[in-house]
């Protein structure tokens, strides 16, 4: 059953050298319990994507249908409640939580801004219950952000985002700035909610091996466009989209007899600013012809549940 | 001359701040052959930068403090160098490519300034017009149109940058290049892109080079042997197939590859190497890996381990594989 969809999104942005398309008529479906990893390169319109869907920008065009209501019509009160649903967790923990709050105000911040919990005790029990779901020893509840590593950080993060017990989080890059070992932690941790609490995630990251780990469909996304949706094994064993493969290809993999000839994708990802018609990746393209500059392409289906944006 | 053109021996360093004196490095031994990628893996706090820092002699004026220990540039002290030799041997003899391409170059100088900086530096009395060709020559060999050098470095992109950052730290033959986290700023593609560029120059100039980096897919990718280093020690060094391919490892190497999410296998669980890092202004008197370790025993706590030998080129920081014996193979 699908909890999320989004429908021909589209977002814009003006800029002195002309519009900017940050994300460009993307149709991507979550069912709930799964986890839709998005990949791409900076630049690409992931978490631009990710803010969409929760409104915390304004699209330019499009839907996004939250249980099977278009949420974008909802003025401010309706909003509000709406999203005790949909959280979010952010990349960076260093600069996605207030450093004059403690660990307590912060992850009770979100039952007090939406009045959920009647009293102080009543809070500061559900505070202590949700740092016992993320493995944050109770001794931590009154130290701030810069007492802590990121790993624990990030750790109040997800706290904060699970507070109001929410239905679907936007995961943007939540590992990025962690080491491995941590990473691995964090990981685990969002696992293990996912099953517990029956969580959706969409899940932002430009990291492969971390999404192929986590995720059961994957979108790859290029310039605004999603050019290829498939489930994950599907997408790593049999990649349809030249730039899918390029990208697989260009994974550095930790043994020497994986170790590649170095077969790698040329040139930069072009300028998001008034893009020519036609296939974005063309000038990158290895495999392009000269009919590629001029159709435009939408995401067909290729195979059962796997839709490529390629003319070939 | 000997065939190692870098060798260093028990490099103490450490910080000095209001409170506390930080342990960054703390005995490390470590050899670079000539023409040889040498990968420097470790986590955040690991002593990694404070190395290439301390090889370069730019560790912070006043905090930090080279304690003991020789860094050999082929038989030359670069400890007991003057400031004033010191500096005509950075860019000359040792250069460095820093993590972050944003901010390592000046934003209000050309690029092609930039480039042409280092060249005046180390050859004041070369010509104008000579200066200019090999600063066309240096970026064509980075793979960017020299008539861009007149650019700012906002007009180029993340990949460009660090393109020409690599352009000036080459641009006087060097015979050691250290890299720190090169590519760790940059997307996957081009990450690619640049990391094949370096280890084809690398060749080209025939330099030695130190890769940091966190990352052992890239260190499997191109480094020819690898140091994995643990709260400012190597716990353990070896050539790439050492360390990628043979059955005896540091329980921290070993706990470092099963917190990759591997691409090849479908497992639900990482295994996360559970704790952190030792404080580093109050390290533990025995082996500082010992409280995480998962293969602990006694002695760990109480002795400090000796480099074992596995073979010529394999060295283990470990208690376990003191005899060799049938413990060791895990």
């Amino acid at each position: 059953m699908p909890l999320l969809e989004t429908k021909g999104l589209k977002k814009y942005f003006e800029t002195p050298r002309g519009l900017l398309h940050a994300v460009d008529d993307v149709n991507l479906v979550i069912n709930a319990g799964e986890t839709l990893g998005v990949v791409g390169e900076s630049g690409c319109g992931k978490s631009t994507l990710g803010r969409l869907i929760l409104r915390l920008l304004e699209p330019t065009a499009g839907e996004v249908v939250f249980d099977g209501q278009n949420i974008l019509g909802y003025d401010q009160p309706r909003m509000k409640e709406m999203r005790k649903q949909m959280q979010i967790i952010f990349q960076d923990p260093f600069s996605s939580l207030n450093p004059r709050m403690t660990v307590s105000e912060i992850i009770a911040e979100p039952i007090k801004v939406t009045r959920a919990l009647p009293t102080q005790d009543a809070i500061l029990e559900r505070v202590f219950d949700l740092m016992g779901i993320v493995g944050l020893a109770e001794r931590f509840v009154n130290t701030y952000p810069h007492e802590l590593d990121g790993g624990r950080r990030q750790r109040i993060g997800v706290a904060r985002a699970l507070a109001l017990n929410p239905r679907f989080i936007v995961c943007d890059e939540p590992v990025s700035a962690l080491d491995v070992s941590i990473q691995a932690q964090i990981l685990n941790l969002m696992m293990d909610l996912q099953e517990d609490m029956g969580l959706t995630y969409m899940f932002i990251t430009h990291d492969l091996s971390v999404v192929k780990h986590i995720s059961n469909n994957i979108a790859v996304m290029y310039l605004g466009q999603c050019v290829e949706l498939a489930a994950t094994d599907e997408l790593f064993t049999q990649p349809l989209h030249p730039y899918t493969q390029g990208l697989l290809d260009a994974i550095p993999v930790p043994s020497l007899s994986a170790k590649k000839h170095f077969n790698i994708m040329k040139g930069e990802v072009t300028s998001p600013v008034d893009p020519n018609p036609g296939c974005r990746f063309a000038p990158r393209c290895p495999r392009v012809t000269p009919s590629c500059a001029e159709q435009e392409l939408e995401l067909r289906e290729r195979r059962p549940g796997h839709f490529v944006s390629c003319c070939r | 001359m000997s065939e190692n053109l870098l060798e260093i021996r028990n490099l103490h360093v450490t910080y000095k701040t209001d409170d506390d004196e930080i342990f960054a490095l703390n005995g490390v031994d470590l050899k670079v052959k000539k023409g040889e990628t040498l990968g420097l893996v470790g986590e955040t706090g690991a002593g990694k930068t404070t190395m290439a820092l301390s090889i370069m002699r730019l560790l912070p004026d006043r905090v930090g403090f080279i304690k003991q220990g020789e860094i050999l540039l082929e038989d030359m002290n670069l400890i007991k160098v003057t400031e004033a030799d010191m500096r005509l041997m950075r860019g000359q003899d040792v250069s460095m490519i820093f993590q972050d391409p944003m901010t390592s170059l000046n934003p209000i100088h050309t690029v092609g300034h930039q480039i042409a900086e280092v060249l005046f530096l180390h050859h004041p009395n070369a010509a104008a017009n000579e200066i200019e060709q090999k600063v066309d020559d240096m970026m064509e060999m980075v793979g960017i149109p020299s008539d861009r050098k007149a650019e700012y470095p906002h007009q180029f992109s993340g990949g460009m940058k660090q393109r020409i950052v690599i352009a000036i730290a080459l641009a006087c033959n060097p015979k050691l290049l250290l890299a720190d986290e090169p590519t760790t700023a940059l997307d996957v593609t081009i990450q690619a892109q640049v990391l094949k560029m370096m280890n084809d120059l690398k060749d080209s100039f025939n330099a030695s080079m130190i890769l940091i980096t966190h990352d052992l897919g890239v260190v499997a990718q191109i480094c020819d042997s690898v140091a994995i280093m643990y709260a400012g020690e190597i716990i353990e060094v070896g050539s790439a197939v050492d360390i990628f391919e043979s059955e005896s490892h540091h329980p921290y190497t070993v706990g470092l590859f099963g917190a990759i999410p591997d691409m090849t296998k479908k497992t639900r669980r990482l295994n996360p190497i559970d704790g952190l890092m030792p404080d580093p202004t109050s390290l533990p008197l025995g082996c500082r890996f010992a409280e995480r370790c998962p293969r602990r025993e006694d002695i760990c706590a109480s002795e400090r381990p000796s480099v074992m030998q596995m073979s010529a080129t394999h060295g283990i920081k470990c208690h376990l594989f003191k005899r060799g014996d049938e413990r060791a193979t895990a």
